[in-house]
């Protein structure tokens, strides 16, 4: 059976050349890179020279970077950490209401076990954050700000540098999750204006295991994970050499790729909306229709449920997702629809599709074959369907 | 331990909940960007500085001039003079 995977933002496969310059790393250069005698010194160069490449990928100085296990740890050391370095400064924090649970939990356990407060943040209809509404929300005693690039739920990119504006005029610091958006759209840190910034290892094609945090220099962050000198003193633990090695190499790959990339995502993606909002009745696509990733399309089909949907296309080989990976699994409505005013009835029905640059227009075109007569099939049976056909006839 | 009135330093190594032994392996890092006679002022909050970096001066021929106090965030402020 032909099999189309359209849910690049759950996991990718890990790119061929970024496999082969891991694998040494797994057996004969294995030294730990604190070691101070040869092999440890060596490796130490390599993890530095994958700390610049990250870092240029970033915009950013080498030095500005640490290495995590994910971007859950990324986002968990920049919210907990920060916010902690700052207690004495205040105790409020803004975090928007569709952020991926690795932050919006961050902010619930500051909430929980640190007296912090948390304001979350209303999104408008396309899951943007409105700058005015930011600003009204900040106190003074905000110590953080966070809010995302880009959301792997409904593909909207914030205009980030409006936001940071904001802040930084308020001299309240700014986080971004980038874990959705990274490898997909030019990610200048300097040019948004954040002081940190969290990205994964998979989004690029690196392994799982492996993600990276940026941070602005001079600012103070608590360890999240206490151990020794590992990253500068900054997160313990033995540092995840073969998992440097490949997200170090995908981010030069990235790097190098970039506007190629889109450009191929925008096309494969327009071909996907094309077809499937012209196609398929009492449908729509949900986030931004323009200010979206590249690879990105999501979408609402009135009548079904997304989850009958997945199993249904996946019979035929295509696997797409109803929501965050994560949360599809969890929860009946995703939090993120509800934010952007959609209906909890209508959310149910919620499909994503996230492209990769390996994907292929005749696979779009078998989605497009196979979809409406999977949402056919769905809603000539859900009784949700059979009522709003009526009230449409007038019967 | 003495106590400075002035403080003044040529360069920063903020090493605020950075953990041990980084309070002694940063400031020699930043010792060599800077000439014979400049100051290097060290702010941490880990109390076992204030026995380890005057005996990592000791040692290595560097000149621990004090520490300077203030009671704003739990931090120690403590200052080298690079000799060499």
């Amino acid at each position: 059976m032909k099999t189309v995977y359209f849910d690049h933002a759950a996991a990718t496969p890990v790119r061929a050349e970024v496999l082969k310059a891991m694998l040494p790393y797994f057996t004969e250069r294995f030294g730990n890179p604190s070691a101070v005698y040869d092999l440890g010194v060596e490796i130490k160069e390599v993890m530095e020279a994958q700390r610049a490449r990250v870092a240029a990928l970033l915009g950013a100085p080498p030095e500005s970077i640490i290495f995590t296990s994910s971007g859950a740890e990324a986002n968990n050391l920049a919210i907990k950490g920060a916010a902690l370095a700052n207690l004495k400064k205040g105790r409020h924090l803004i975090v928007s209401s569709i952020e991926h649970h690795s932050v919006l939990n961050s902010a619930r356990y500051l909430e929980k076990f640190h007296d912090v407060e948390v304001t979350f943040l209303p999104v408008s209809r396309w899951g943007q954050v409105d700058p005015e509404r930011l600003c009204c929300a900040l106190r003074p005693d905000t110590v953080l700000v966070s809010i995302q690039h880009a959301s792997n739920e409904i593909g909207t990119v914030q205009r980030l540098a409006e936001l940071t504006a904001v802040c930084r005029e308020a001299g309240v610091l700014f986080h971004s999750d980038a874990v959705a958006s990274v490898g997909q759209v030019p990610i200048e840190v300097k040019a948004l204006g954040v002081d940190l910034l969290s990205i994964s290892g998979p989004a690029l094609g690196a392994p799982k295991g492996i993600g990276a945090l940026y941070f602005r220099r001079g600012l103070r962050l608590v360890p999240q994970i206490h151990s020794g000198i590992q990253e500068n003193g900054r997160r313990g633990g033995t540092e995840n050499i073969p998992g440097i090695v490949g997200l170090g190499i995908a981010a030069e790959l990235a790097r190098q790729e970039l506007h190629q990339k889109a450009k191929r995502l925008q096309a494969l993606r327009d071909r996907l909306v094309a077809g499937v909002t012209q196609e398929i009745p009492a449908t729509f696509l949900t986030g931004h229709p323009k200010e979206r990733l590249p690879g990105h399309a999501s979408f609402c089909f009135e009548g079904l449920e997304g989850e009958a949907l997945v199993f249904l296309l996946n019979r035929q080989g295509i696997y797409a997702n109803t929501g965050s990976a994560c949360a599809s699994k969890a929860l009946k409505v995703s939090p993120t629809l509800c934010a952007i005013g959609i209906s909890p009835e209508v959310a149910q029905g919620s499909l994503v599709f996230t492209l990769s640059a390996t994907n292929r227009e005749e696979e779009v075109d078998y989605v497009l074959k196979e979809l409406p007569r999977a949402v056919e099939r769905l809603r000539s049976f859900s009784p949700v369907w059979r009522k709003k056909m009526a009230a449409v006839s007038g019967g | 331990m003495r106590f400075l009135k002035e403080c003044k330093a040529d360069a920063t190594a903020d090493l605020v909940y950075r953990v041990c032994p980084m309070h002694l392996l940063e400031p020699a890092e930043y010792l060599k960007d800077l000439h014979t006679g400049q100051v290097l002022e060290i702010v941490t909050d880990y109390d076992g500085a204030l026995d380890d970096i005057p005996a990592w001066c000791a040692k290595h021929g560097q000149e621990f001039l004090g520490i300077c106090e203030e009671d704003d965030d739990n931090v120690y402020r403590l200052y080298i003079k690079k000799l060499h």
